[in-house]
């Protein structure tokens, strides 16, 4: 006979079946039941945070560098309404994530009991799917459904909330064989005959483009993609969360589009008759002005979403479909066509886009008076740590040049906020990430505004022995909003200056949580720096790099307005030279 | 702007008519009625939604609605080739020399008086959404104390059924 056990027992053995080897959380009242059998399992870890944000993110950095599952716990109220950032967050980024929250007991839902919070209705519209569980039987059942909504088809959060009764209660643990959920297939397999016209169409285009998105990532279709590129010699653009699904060495990379892409990358998709879209979603940071964006192309879009096909831009040949699968089919697809003689005749274009690329590098502008370049930091950052470290970052203007100053040649090292483009996240998410791969070196590449957001989960990677590193690009200012502020508020700078080169002290902030503290002004320092903090493994680094304010992210497409009207630098828009 | 009626097999579970509230006010989509009642299969409940979208939206919404979990199967029932019903209760001032023009009226429009009270008269008026509008409009002079209407609901003309192969894999579940 099935032994009795509690609901609490019964989800940690739900865990552990789910194969769930590190939980992010904090314990209060409703979720407590879990706490006490968690203790006891040897095959869960669980990390204190400091607050639930932290977890969230952990979870998410966790997931985004291993391509696992993340889980995060907290209780009901507070703890539960503390997830909500970054459950968004992993919703907008499709970030495979399952929230457990307690919840109070069954009978006092409704009453507006202490710390009661409708987490199920808040989380409604930002999760994959979610469960309120109020029967200790029905536990093993939502939280294999849950791994399995979270992990497969377009991956995304899914919250179970579980009141304390039910977590109290007397019951058996039977793991489900069948899942039951007739309502879920994703459809991951492609339909042969859109396949076939997707590759007689790129054979017949002259100006294709490949535009990659995060689902390449997270479909771990890396290898594939790399093998449609070499095939077929068609450039390649890779999204801000598509960063590293393909080598920035690779010659065939015109590097990121969008917003604050390069010439070149923007130019491509402007120019395009064909963009070959895969696991991407034509977001407006990458569009500009949807009416004018890549106005003469055919779009081929492949995604797993059939929602997402159709939704911002019309697609000429819609693929339904996991890109793992798609790739290799289209590479059979076109091989097949090859060998019919037939091939794509990409070299007029190729000499277009090398004069963008040659003539508009990624660059920037070192400061006058010698005061440190927050580029110049981020790229010797790169070079010194490597291609094989990770690095994760917070929002504004120090992501976006680490997304262009670092060089990614491997899926899973380059973790950010995308979608949500959330404050706060680079901390907690290089936790996360290193505790999945504590092997790599784990960069928090943050600002000074973001870090004071969430830096106190510099506590739990000290006291749990996760040595991240922090490349604290201080500009004293919220410097994204300061550079608007600055191009389209007549440099009036209502609350950006976060006088963060006086308070706080980083250094003491830094040693205050058990870290080492470093701090580098100048320019002829950031490599002894950088290769100290490399060296120090026994604790979290933090370097409090003191930059100058003044320094701007370029290119820029201005919010509203068309990817043709990107900026090079101020008042520097580039040439497109005559088109064939 | 257009109106499509949109048939929704649900698993019939607590909040999914909040999902499907919900995900048509985040999207922005508009909706002109929602009716929702159990089927012929147990724990399956189906929901006629009109909305009011141009084409490309359309396809969004069924795109949209098909990503919620407990949604099983999504149709689109065209006026043509379904029965689409609305129910409505009125309830309008009758004294005795208006009465009989009432009356008159709602047997011209095929609808029934369910209560009668000395000044009053309640009438339910089973139809399209055009017929039950020309039966409003034709009472109006008489004076409307009190309207309630259902949301409409429908069904595919012929013998097939839109539940038949959603059902029996879905049957067990739920």
């Amino acid at each position: 006979m099935t032994q009795e056990i509690t609901g609490a027992q019964s989800l940690v053995q739900s865990m552990e079946a789910a194969g769930v080897e590190v939980v992010f959380g904090i314990p209060g009242g409703a979720i407590l039941p879990v706490y006490d059998p968690m203790m006891d399992s040897t095959k869960i870890r669980h990390i204190l945070v400091r607050h639930e944000q932290g977890a969230g993110h952990a979870a998410e950095g966790y997931a985004s560098a291993t391509g696992r599952v993340g889980v995060c716990m907290a209780t009901s109220g507070p703890g539960a309404t503390n997830l909500v950032t970054p459950i968004s967050d992993a919703y907008m980024d499709s970030v495979p994530m399952v929230a457990i929250t307690g919840q109070v007991p069954s009978a006092a839902i409704g009453t507006d009991a202490f710390q009661e919070a409708d987490i199920r209705g808040i989380t409604m519209p930002i999760t994959k799917h979610n469960f309120l569980i109020t029967n200790a039987d029905e536990i093993p059942m939502a939280i294999a459904r849950a791994f399995h909504i979270a992990g497969t088809g377009r991956p995304g959060p899914v919250l179970v909330d579980i009141s304390k009764d039910a977590l109290q209660a007397m019951t058996t643990f039977n793991w489900p064989e069948e899942l039951d959920l007739p309502g879920y297939h994703p459809k991951t397999r492609p339909h042969s005959k859109q396949i076939r016209e997707a590759a007689k169409l790129i054979l017949s285009s002259r100006q294709p483009v490949l535009y990659v998105g995060g689902g390449v990532i997270r479909a771990n279709a890396s290898e594939a993609l790399r093998k449609l590129a070499d095939l077929t010699g068609i450039p390649v653009v890779t999204t801000l969360m598509a960063r590293g699904a393909f080598p920035d060495s690779h010659p065939q990379h015109l590097g990121m589009p969008g917003m604050h892409g390069t010439v070149a990358a923007v130019g491509a998709l402007q120019q395009a008759d064909l963009l070959i879209t895969l696991g991407a979603r034509f977001d407006d940071r990458v569009t500009g002005k949807l009416a004018t964006f890549a106005p003469k192309a055919a779009v081929i879009h492949a995604d797993i979403d059939p929602a997402e096909i159709g939704k911002n831009r019309h697609a000429d040949i819609p693929i339904v479909g996991d890109v793992a699968e798609v790739i290799p089919e289209l590479i059979t697809a076109l091989q097949a066509e090859m060998d019919q003689g037939v091939r794509g005749d990409y070299e007029g274009w190729w000499v277009q886009l090398n004069r963008l690329r040659e003539t508009y590098p990624l660059g920037y502008d070192l400061p006058d008076d010698g005061s440190l370049s927050p580029q110049y930091v981020i790229e010797r950052l790169g070079k010194i740590s490597g291609p094989e470290s990770i690095y994760a970052a917070g929002v504004g203007q120090h992501q976006m040049w680490a997304a262009q100053f670092i060089g990614y040649e491997f899926p899973g090292t380059w973790l950010n906020s995308g979608g949500a483009g959330t404050m706060g996240y680079a901390v907690p998410a290089a936790m996360g990430a290193k505790v999945g791969r504590p092997d790599a070196t784990v960069w928090a590449v943050d600002g000074d505004g973001c870090f004071q957001m969430t830096n106190q989960e510099l506590a739990t990677c000290t006291i749990n022995d996760i040595p991240i590193k922090v490349a604290l690009i201080n500009n004293s200012s919220l410097g994204m909003v300061r550079q608007w502020q600055t191009l389209f508020y007549n440099e009036r700078y209502s609350n950006t200056d976060l006088h963060s080169h006086r308070f706080p002290d980083f250094v003491k902030l830094a040693e205050a949580y058990g870290a080492h503290g470093l701090q580098c002004d100048s320019p002829d320092q950031v490599d002894s720096v950088i290769e100290k903090a490399m060296s120090l493994n026994d604790a979290p680094v933090v370097i409090d790099f003191v930059v100058h304010r003044d320094a701007m992210v370029w290119p820029m497409v201005a919010a509203g307005t068309g990817n043709d009207e990107i900026m090079y630098a101020r008042s520097i828009a580039p040439e497109w030279g005559s088109e064939e | 702007m257009s109106r499509n009626t949109l048939s929704v097999l649900v698993q019939d579970q607590p909040g999914v008519l909040a999902r499907v509230a919900s995900l048509f006010s985040r999207r922005g989509f508009n909706i002109e009625s929602l009716a929702v009642g159990p089927t012929e299969v147990p724990n399956i409940s189906r929901m006629t939604i009109v909305v009011n979208v141009e084409d490309l939206p359309l396809e969004q919404v069924t795109k949209q609605l098909n990503k919620l979990i407990n949604v099983l199967k999504i149709v689109e029932l065209e006026p043509d080739q379904s029965v689409q019903r609305e129910i409505m209760l009125v309830k309008v001032k009758a004294d005795l020399e208006t009465r009989s023009h009432i009356l008159e009226t709602v047997q011209l429009f095929r609808a029934k008086v369910v209560d009668v009270a000395h000044d009053a008269v309640t009438i339910e008026a089973t139809g399209a959404h055009e017929k039950l509008s020309a039966l409003l409009k034709v009472l109006e002079p008489y004076g409307i104390r009190e309207l309630v209407q259902s949301g409409m609901v429908a069904m595919g003309r012929g013998s097939r059924s839109i539940s038949d192969r959603t059902v029996r894999s879905a049957d067990k579940s739920a």
